[in-house]
């Protein structure tokens, strides 16, 4: 193992450690915001929207979350969306783990017993009142850990946006590997900063989790 | 509409898909009424209960309160609003509570009656605790659902209904779901009620209650009502063959 190697090359790593880290969160922002309009459409009331949120679940799990970034920078251009390869990259990540969101807040929502909202209905509250003030507060709770998982996997899933050039952790480990061939090393340092980055992450969220349970 | 009775309920009939549920059901229950809703598991009790507030509205038929349709035939907005206020005046308790549990028992009470009348905070503070007071929980106002028996959690959610001042109470087996030795709390608050003269459709499998506590006990059997009186009647002399072998299983016990 070249020592020398890494101490030379490390501070370009935790710049690229960084992009990741904001590649992360203006991910799961943007996907938490697809999320919510996504569940909310997959409950709607109105079959349009049932059908509107089904088409866009279906469609961005069911496609590789590659091709969707691929067709957004690459093909984007030729309707007339022109982006860099980081707002690309963001946009097309977030939209994608907005179709996992949808389902978990979706699964989060319908797993709060019936009995809720038949007791808040009787009492005279709206759909919409008994929705924000009985059943969200407690689907909230009940989405922390699945979200978690949703935000441990777009973390990884950043590395995807290294094809179209975002100077993120994977990319760079390939850009030095062009110039070093130490794979090993390079590698084996993205790899360290993506487990710190999950691990911090990891620990928020049980955090976050163990403070809103129902007392 | 003056010939109308405080609760009633004009020929409903309800079907869940194809299973038919209620038939011709006619039922009227005076101001300050109390009716119990007794019959073998399957028959119709809770839907017929559920339909008096619309939780599980009519096939066809009709339900009024106090001169007020409840199941009117509206576009979904009016549907809607019309619903929401009509069921202010409904309270119902169910046999699992149904407490919100990530409020404490004071948000509970507070929540509905905040929201939907306006009540200011002290307004409302009083109010779950004048509501506390009246089932025996005073000191409970500041716990959370998770940490009271089950008979306290079944007063609260009494409390909880009463809170909105409805003109009739629907009480769907609120018992049944404790244990024998706490039932008796529960039936003691509702006792209570009866004796400030509110309006109740109680369905219970508990017949001492229903023989002691009710004016009149309708026995239901796969979606009809067989037949209805005073308690002396339908316990001691009923007429029909299906409410005397329904009786010998739940009065033997
Ligand atoms: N939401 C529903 N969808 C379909 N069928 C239903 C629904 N609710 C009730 N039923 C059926 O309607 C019939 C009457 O049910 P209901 O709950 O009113 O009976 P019940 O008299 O309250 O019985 P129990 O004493 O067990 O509570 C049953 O056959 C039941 O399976
Ligand atoms: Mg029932």
């Amino acid at each position: 193992m070249d020592t020398d190697l890494i101490l030379r090359v490390y501070p370009f790593f935790l710049e690229a450690a960084w992009v990741t880290i904001q590649l992360s969160v203006l991910t799961a922002l943007l996907g938490l915001c697809c999320g919510a309009l996504g569940a909310a459409a997959r409950m709607s009331r109105l079959a349009v929207f049932r059908w509107i949120g089904a088409v866009y679940v279906s469609l961005w799990r069911g496609t590789p979350a590659l091709i969707q970034i691929f067709i957004l920078y690459f093909g984007g251009p030729q309707i007339g969306i022109q982006l860099d390869s980081f707002e690309a990259g963001t946009i097309a990540l977030g939209v994608n783990i907005g179709a996992y969101m949808t389902e978990t807040i979706r699964g989060a929502i319908l797993s709060v017993d019936k009995g809720q909202t038949e007791a808040a209905r009787t009492l005279g509250m709206s759909r919409w009142e008994t929705m924000r003030k009985v059943i969200l507060p407690q689907a909230a709770r009940l989405m922390i850990r699945p979200l978690g998982v949703n935000i441990n996997a777009l973390i990884k899933g950043t590395a995807l946006v290294a094809p179209i050039s975002v100077v993120e952790l994977t990319y760079t480990a390939q850009r030095f590997i062009g110039s070093t061939y130490k794979p090993f090393e390079m590698f084996l340092i993205a790899g360290l900063l993506y487990m710190v980055i999950i691990y911090v992450v990891g620990h928020g969220i049980n955090w976050l989790d163990r403070r809103a349970r129902i007392t | 509409m003056t010939d109308q009775a405080f609760v009633t309920i004009k020929n409903a009939a309800k079907s869940f898909g194809k299973l038919e549920v209620l038939r011709d059901i006619n039922l009227t229950v005076e101001r300050g009424q109390i009716v119990a809703i007794i019959g073998p598991s399957g028959s119709g009790k809770s839907t017929l209960l559920r339909a008096i507030n619309e939780l599980d509205p009519l096939t066809s038929g009709e339900v009024w309160l106090e001169g007020v349709q409840i199941n009117k035939k509206l576009p979904h907005r009016q549907y809607e609003a019309h619903v929401n206020q009509v069921r202010q005046d409904i309270g119902m308790v169910f046999q699992h509570f149904n407490l919100f549990p990530h409020l404490t028992v004071r948000g509970n009470i507070t929540l509905a009656p905040t929201m939907l009348k306006g009540l200011s905070d002290a307004d409302a503070n009083a109010l779950a605790e004048e509501q506390l007071a009246k089932v025996g929980l005073s000191e409970k106002i500041d716990e959370y659902p998770s940490r009271l028996s089950g008979g306290q959690k079944q007063r609260v959610a009494i409390a909880r209904a009463l809170a909105m001042k409805p003109k009739v109470m629907l009480f769907d087996e609120a018992t049944s779901a404790l244990d024998p030795e706490l039932v008796d709390e529960v039936n003691l608050v509702m006792k209570q009620l009866a004796e400030e003269h509110m309006t109740m459709i109680i369905v219970t499998h508990e017949m001492d209650f229903a023989a002691s506590v009710c004016d009149r006990v309708l026995f239901m059997d796969q979606g009809v009502v067989v037949e209805e009186g005073p308690p002396s009647v339908i316990f001691e002399k009923p007429e029909h063959e299906r409410t005397r072998n329904f009786l010998r299983k739940h009065l033997s016990r």
